[in-house]
Order: C-alpha cells, then structure tokens, then sequence
C-alpha cells in the first residue's frame, strides 16, 4: 500500500500527467499513420525526452509505445493497411468485417480488446512485482550476462528463415559499440580518425536505422493517399461483444503476457501463438482469415498486452527485449537510472508509477478513441511523400540536438541509407540495435564477473545461472531441430 | 532451413556480399585496429570483443551469402539504381544540416520542408502551405516549446538586440 501511494506521488505533477496525455494521444495518431509506426516517433522524440525527468521521459515514450497499436488497428481494418506492423494480423480479419459492412463492429472489438489486452497485463505485472522484484535479487554478473546472451540467441532464433543474416547484424551491432576508446584508452577500429574516437552513439545508429531510412522509404515510393469511408454510430458496443468471447481475449492477453516478457519474442509471436491457439479453440475454424471476430480480439489482445510485460526484462534485469525497449533504455542511462535488480527492489515505486502510468493511459486513449475515430481517418489520408518530408525533418531534430555534431548527421544519414536498403530487402534490423545494447551490457558484465570465476564451470555454478544456461541450450537445440526437420520434410517431398 | 522456402530479393546477393567483404576487410585489420596485451586475462583483453564480432560478422555473412548465392534472382541493377536515389535525399539532409547554423532553425526548416515539398511533386499552392507549416510547427514544438538544443543561426547577428536574442532562443 505504502508503495502504491508513493508511486502515486511520483505520477501527481503536472508535467507527468502533460506527458501521459501527448504520449497516449500522439501514439494514437503516430499508430494510424501507415509507414510512421512507434519506433520512428520514439527514435526522433528521443533526444527532446533527455531534458525531462526520467518519468517524465518515459511516460511520454511509454504512451507512444503502449497505444500505437490502437491506432495501427484502424487503417488495418478499414484500409488492410496495418498502421504498425505489428497490426499486420488484424487485417486478417478486421478488413474482411469491414467488406461486409461491419467496419464500426471491427473498430468496436478491436478497440475494446486492446484495452482489455493492455488492462490485463498491467494487472497482472503489479500483482507479480514483489515476486519479481525478489526474484531479481538474485540476479548477479554472471546472471545478468547470461540473460543477455540468451536475449541475442532468442532475437537471432526468432527471425525465422534469416537467422544467420540476423545473427551477422546482432554481431554488427556489438562491433558497432567498441569502436571508440577502450577502457584502457588504447583505440579500437578507429584506423587513425579521430572522430571515431568518442565511438558511435546508439541514438544516431537507432534514428539512422529507423527514423531517416523510413523518410527515403516514404520519399522514393510511390505516394499514396489512403481511402477511407467514415463511420458512424457507437462503438460503445465492442465490450459487450468481448464478454461473449472472455476465454479468447484472456487466453490472447496471456500470452501477450508470457511473450512479452521473453526477451526477443514480442508481438509478432505472442500474436501468431494465440491467433492459432483462438483458431483451435473456436467452434468456428473456418471464419478464421475471413473476417472472424474472434480472430481480431486474439490478435488486438495479445499485441497491446506485449508492452508492458517487455518493461519487465528492461526494468528487473537491464535487458531490452526489443528495438523500442533498448531506445527507452538510453533515456535510463542519460539521467544515472541504471535499470536493474536494484531498480526493482529498491525503487518499487518508480517502477509501479510506470505501470499505473501505462494503466491511466489505456483508459485516455480508449476514451480518445471513442470521439476521435473519424478524426484519424483523415490523418490516415495524408499522402506518403508529405509524410516523408515530416519524417526526414524531425530526424534533423533529433539527430543535430543531441550534440550539435555535423559528424553525428553525416553518421545517421550513411546508417540511414544502410537501414533503408535493409528495409527494401526485408533484412532485420532490430538485431543491430539489440547487438549495440545488450553487446555493451554482456562486455561489461563478463568483464565483472570474470573476478570470481576461476574456470569455465563457475559461470554457471549458481542455480539462476545455470537455469539461464540450460535455456540458451534448448533454444540452441530447438533452432538446430527444426531446421533438420524442415530440411527432412523437403527431402520427402 | 529448408531451401524450397528460401525467396531471395534483387540486390540482396550484393548487398550481401558487400557486407561479407566490409567484415573480411575488418576481420584482417584487427591485428592493427584493437589491442591486444601479451599478459592481461583473455576475457579482459580489449580485442576479445571486436574480435568475437567480426569474426561473427564474417562467419554468418559468408553463411548467408552461401545459402542464398544459388537463389539469386536478377533486378540487381534496377534495386541498385533505387538505392542510389537514396543519395539524393542525403544531399538534401545534409545541405539543411549545414544551413541550418548559418542561416537559422526557422528559415531554413521553411525552406527545407517547402522545396522538398515541391521536389516531390507537389505543386498545388494548399499542399506547398501545408508543407510550410509543417515546418513552423517543428520549429515552434522542438525549439519553442521544448527548448532542444539547435544553436541560432549566424544570420541572426545581423538583427536588431531586441529581435536578436528573442530569435536566437526561440527559432
């Protein structure tokens, strides 16, 4: 209780509650926006958030993060064009109600399944934080390098079918973070460039990679200008309609739940496993993929539950689950935050502010949804190139006012070309952000606990540590087994 | 992985093989690009990492390149001619980057958004304003209102005290 009221007190200011409202409204609006998305808007307003108060900060970043997929889901239903990609499943669905006249009804399940996805998961993430926060005490060096290294493995595992491209770029990303100065001072890959001596900046890379590649993606395509009819009537009607389907939306928000805390899974598989988990459990199999309101509310509950179960790995162990968890890591670093076992066990409070954060903003843009609908509509038509030249603006802001370096925007535009040539061939970009952030941390943390480890054993002679290590080995094992399979399925075939 | 799935972009074989290249490029100067101590601890050496990583880079590139080498599908040209244009925006980016300190936040972000406008293809007058004031509510939000850290511009020396430092803090 005491907890409960202190993190109150960290959220009842003025400038908090500004940055809820902007937060939950503008990721709304980033959401509906097709080809803009969270991690462009996170990786531009990055910068600007360092002159806040951590909480300050976070919560705007938290709101763009935890309610784009709101907005993602409009044009998915009534365009088929996902606003985020992340929404890309609930077209499967959403588009084909729509077709049938039942666009209102779509918007209506959609929206309340969010909710009841994102209302879920804060729940169930504040009830198990003493839990975790005990548990995260025993979280030591070795533990922590070892969960990081099992984030990487799981990153490069889950880009199915590009694994070894994604774990070249999980390497690239490490190599990106040592250039520089050593912590002996000698230079490492600098060949004689002093500039390169100060190494290269994670926000540059970070807004090169996903901010200024998408403005060329935006600015060389062809422009387009959505379509899109408006609506009427209430979609007040959306949570009587999710009562008729509790199993579905509590069994989706459960494994947004479980996935998002697993670093590197996220949404795309907390979506996929509780779509087909919806699909086998439904009376109706056959609707799904042609409009099935059950097939929307598993793909909408389980991805809006993903958020705030990804802040767990970030604030109990350090470790970012994913590109838009490692960008809100940098704003930790910048204010001396140093998320951690001592974060969650020492700083409960921050942490439930956070989480009641993400509850109050869950209920604003639920509540901004329910007026604005036709409003967005219109934001959804602005053509793409305009949209690029916005785009390509704000990443000069974002880029030039992190230290009014030339170099830092000669750097972003060259990563910005390399991200939007990566984007053109579908290659994975997340794993060099998440090689960039989670390399540094296993650098470190080797580093510590080498002190105490006489032989290769002692790494693991802890019992976190060895659950960890027995995990990287079945992940390992699982990959290897598939991959056999699939080639033995080719075979006979 | 099964081969019956693989599906290879046009340009992706070059793209890959240019990475491949810049980690091997890597790989052979890490002898003289990181440094490594004759009696330090292994793991304490500040070459062990670079040297894990592009090590890496090479190994899963090489791997990469060698699954998809037999899936090459042609178009490498036209992708490569797309990728270029790219350059193009670069240029743009970097003429306001180095405009922007000389001549000012406001006037070049004016500028900036309105003629990269019409580059892509706008003409009719609503979209040029709407592309102007895209830019002043930039400006107005990042340097007015939030205060981020983007210098005046050295034409701003030029206006009178009064107007001077209203601009330089504000636009």
């Amino acid at each position: 209780m005491e907890v409960l009221l202190s993190s109150f007190g960290i959220l009842a200011r003025w400038d908090v509650v500004a940055a809820l409202i902007i937060g939950s409204v503008g990721g709304v609006i980033i959401g509906a926006i097709p080809g803009v998305g969270a991690a462009v808007a996170i990786a531009i307003l990055l910068p600007a958030t360092f002159i806040f108060d951590p909480i300050v900060g976070l919560t705007a970043l938290l709101g763009i993060y935890g309610s784009s997929m709101y907005g993602g889901a409009i044009p998915a239903i009534l365009i088929n064009t996902p606003g985020t990609a992340v929404n890309a499943l609930t077209t499967y669905d959403g588009y084909p109600m729509t077709q049938r006249g039942e666009g209102r009804r779509a918007l209506a399940l959609a929206y309340s399944a969010s909710f009841f996805g994102g209302v879920f998961a804060i729940l169930c993430l504040i009830l198990l934080s003493p839990l975790l926060a005990s548990f995260a005490k025993n979280f030591g060096s070795r533990e922590i390098f070892l969960a990081a290294l099992l984030g990487i493995v799981l990153v490069i595992v889950a880009h199915r079918g590009q694994t070894l491209i994604a774990a070249a770029f999980a390497c690239f990303g490490i190599w990106l973070q040592t250039i520089g100065l050593a912590l002996d001072y000698s230079k490492t890959y600098t060949f004689g460039q002093s500039w390169l001596s100060s190494g290269v900046n994670l926000i540059v890379v970070v807004l090169g990679l996903f901010a200024i590649s998408q403005a060329f993606v935006l600015l060389i395509d062809k422009d387009n200008s959505p379509k899109a009819e408006p609506m009427s009537g209430s979609i007040f009607q959306g949570f009587k309609e999710l009562m008729q389907h509790k199993r579905v939306v509590t069994i989706s928000s459960s494994f947004g739940v479980v996935m998002g805390m697993i670093p590197g899974v996220g949404e795309f598989t907390a979506q996929f496993m509780s779509y087909t988990t919806a699909r086998r459990l439904s009376k109706t199999p056959e609707q799904f993929g042609n409009g099935s309101p059950e097939g929307l509310i598993a793909s909408e509950a389980a991805n809006n539950a993903v958020p705030p179960a990804a802040m767990i790995p970030l604030l109990a162990l350090g470790i970012p689950g994913e590109a838009l968890t490692a960008m809100m890591l940098s704003v930790f670093y910048v204010h001396n935050v140093v998320p951690g076992p001592q974060l969650f066990s020492g700083q409960l409070d921050f942490v439930v502010a956070l989480y009641i954060a993400l509850l109050i903003l869950n209920v604003l843009v639920l509540v901004f949804l329910l007026f604005s609908t036709n409003l967005l509509l219109k934001i959804i038509q602005i053509p793409t190139r305009f949209l690029g030249v916005v785009v390509l603006t704000l990443s000069f802001v974002g880029v030039y006012s992190l230290r009014n370096s030339v170099t830092d925007c000669i750097m972003a535009a060259c990563i910005g070309v390399l991200g939007f040539i990566m984007k053109r061939l579908n290659l994975p970009i997340v794993p060099i952000i998440l090689g960039m952030v989670l390399g540094e941390i296993m650098q470190n943390k080797l580093r510590t606990s080498m002190l105490r480890v006489k032989n290769p054993f002692d790494m693991i002679d802890r019992p976190i540590a060895f659950i960890l290590f027995c995990l990287i080995l079945i992940v390992l094992f699982g990959h290897f087994r598939r991959i056999w399979m699939e080639q033995k399925a080719a075979k006979s075939q | 992985m099964n081969t019956q799935t693989i599906k290879t972009k046009p340009g992706e074989i070059l793209f890959i093989a240019a990475f491949f290249l810049f980690s091997a490029f890597l790989l052979s100067q890490l002898g003289e690009q990181a440094t490594f101590k004759p009696k330090g601890k292994f793991f304490a050496q500040p070459a062990v990492w670079p040297g894990i990583s592009v090590f890496g880079m090479t190994l899963f590139g090489g791997l990469h390149l060698l699954t998809r080498y037999k899936h090459r599908v042609g178009g490498t040209g036209a992708e490569f001619t797309t990728w270029l244009r790219a350059l193009e925006f670069v240029a743009w980016f970097m003429v306001y980057v180095y405009a922007v300190p000389k001549f000012g936040y406001l006037p070049c972000t004016l500028l900036f958004t309105t003629a990269l406008g019409f580059r892509m293809g706008y003409r009719k007058t609503s979209t040029l304003l709407w592309a102007t004031f895209a830019g002043l509510m930039i400006v107005f939000i990042f340097k007015t209102l939030l205060g981020v850290k983007i210098p005046g511009g050295a034409i701003y020396e030029y206006l009178p005290d009064a107007l001077r430092n209203f601009m330089i803090v504000n636009f």
